[in-house]
């Protein structure tokens, strides 16, 4: 018997079609993964020279023209050093620990619509899926404070879950107004609905969920001021005090992708991703021309030199302080921004 | 065909590691394969066309409750495990009623009916997006059991509310 007969032409389309679809999205995330990789090196890389000018210093200068080979020096570094565990450590958590951390911020990845037509997987409940991974990271630094099984990073990690879920609240009721003005979780229909909407991307109208969900950003990826799982001075290094070499480099990659995706998030649901506000193209029409990855990337590039930014300009907040600001300020004004979209928009819906 | 059997992988793997979780001497281990145990319970609503439920089957209990359970058992110290002999001396007792309990439920599982298909029809959820049905549903025919069920967790949260303010004051 041959095997034509056991296998019929539409069995094999079929086959082949699927073989063609699971290439296509295996591209795709080679494509991601190693862009994203590349944007963390480098990431680093601009983060010292842009301090080091604020600071009137050159940053990192010595290792190819303008340092521009740094980024890979350092990698190269981190990978030759010694892994050290400590002796009482809880070994098999402690190894995945920084796996958990940089999976769940790489997830992320997966859904963030890059370009009109670009993003390996399209998924109705986008929004959400990035909610849920980002609650998994909190997992990577608890359980890293833990395992490691010395004071200091288990304080930092203590710290570091209170302060990541807190602000993982505001930060979930700050999107809720985006939602409620695009009537949906996907991302790219998010952007597309802003693209058409009146003011061209929510930052304008929704300008204190914005505000809010800034501040819970900065706070989510563990940055200054918001940096106090790190904070030098009281916690030696945080939650990953006890992790050297490769380790460690996990936990650095994981905090950059993490950073990745929420100035991505920041461009999606405020900024309008890959479209431009109709009025700007009105006023100079030639920029249609240009891809819309160009605009998101240029967007994500723009909060990440607020990143910096606000690191060289604003001192580190006491621990008790940065709770207040949390609960008592950020979580209430999203839930008023939340009944106030609402409002408006039974409003604007019998007046129309 | 598929689809059975990635059920039967996800309700055996819910089995073992529902087991695994109860049995860690470690509390921490338990706490981790617990969150394993979630992410199945997500893949099975998901089988179910149910992704918004998945999403928040992961964001309430693997983000938020857990990382609270978590909370509690590192706040407490429990690094090496307590060796306290058995609570109670009944444990033939519990596993004899325990047993007879299986076997009465195995048993009415024959008489098993399922529920009368509503008008939501996976195509219609589909078209309808899984938000809106969900929200129609929840704000009209079921208003009364959601205003309940809200108002047994604000009783909670005050209840707590007291309780720390209470240790405050002393």
């Amino acid at each position: 018997m041959n095997m034509a007969n056991v296998i019929s032409p539409s069995t094999v389309d079929a086959l082949i079609k699927f073989g063609i679809d699971v290439a296509i999205i295996l591209l795709k995330i080679v494509i991601v993964l190693a862009i994203g990789l590349l944007h963390v090196a480098y990431a680093t890389y601009f983060e010292r020279k842009v301090i080091g000018h604020m600071q009137v210093r050159l940053g990192p200068m010595r290792v190819g023209p303008h340092g521009l080979l740094q980024p890979f020096a350092d990698g190269i570094k981190l990978f030759f050093k010694e892994d050290i565990i400590p002796a009482q450590a809880d070994k098999v958590v402690f190894y995945i620990a920084p796996i958990i951390f940089m999976a769940a911020a790489m997830v992320n990845l997966s859904v963030i619509p890059f370009d009109a037509n670009f993003v390996i997987a399209d998924i109705n409940v986008g929004l959400l899926f990035i909610f849920a991974m980002a609650g998994i990271g909190v997992y990577g630094i608890f359980i890293s404070g833990w395992a490691s099984n010395s004071k200091y990073a288990f304080m930092g990690g203590l710290r570091s879950s209170a302060q990541v879920i807190s602000y993982e609240i505001a930060m979930g009721l700050s999107l809720v107004g985006v939602m409620m003005m695009a009537g949906s979780l996907n991302l790219s229909d998010i952007i597309r609905a802003q693209g058409e909407s009146i003011f061209g991307m929510y930052a304008i109208p929704q300008f204190i969920g914005f505000i809010v969900f800034v501040i819970a950003a900065v706070a989510e990826t563990n940055r200054t001021p918001f940096d106090l799982p790190e904070a030098e001075s009281e916690l030696v290094a945080g939650y990953f005090t006890e992790y050297s070499s490769f380790r460690f480099a996990l936990f650095f990659l994981g905090e950059y992708i993490a950073m990745i995706l929420m100035a991505s998030l920041c461009t999606i649901c405020f900024l309008g991703g890959w479209t431009l506000p109709w009025y700007v193209l009105k006023i100079f029409p030639f920029l249609s021309y240009v891809p819309g990855v160009v605009w998101f990337v240029l967007k994500v590039y723009a909060f990440f030199f607020f990143y910096y930014w606000i690191r060289a300009t604003v001192p580190r907040y006491r621990y008790d302080q940065f709770m207040a600001i949390g609960w008592k300020i950020l979580i209430p004004v999203a839930i008023g921004n939340i009944l106030l979209t609402g409002l408006v928009k039974i409003i604007l819906k019998e007046v129309l | 065909m598929v689809s059975i059997g990635f059920f039967i992988y996800f309700a055996f793997a819910i089995v073992v590691l529902s087991l695994l979780v109860v049995t860690r001497k470690n509390p921490v281990h338990s706490v981790l394969w617990m969150l394993l145990l979630f992410f199945h319970i997500a893949g099975l609503y998901l089988f179910l066309n149910a992704e918004f439920m998945a999403a928040i089957q992961v964001i309430v209990y693997a983000g938020g409750i857990l990382v609270l359970f978590l909370f509690v058992v590192l706040l407490m110290n429990l690094r090496e495990e307590l060796s306290i002999g058995k609570y109670t001396t009944f444990g033939p007792t519990g596993f004899t009623f325990a047993l007879g309990l299986f076997v009465a439920v195995s048993m009415s599982l024959s008489s098993f009916i399922a529920a009368p298909p509503g008008k939501y029809s996976i195509d219609l959820i589909k078209q309808e997006t899984h938000i809106k049905a969900l929200g129609k549903l929840l704000y009209t025919e079921f208003i009364y059991p959601f205003e309940v069920a809200s108002l047994i967790l604000l009783v909670a949260m005050i209840g707590a509310i007291v309780l720390a303010k209470r240790r405050l004051k002393s």
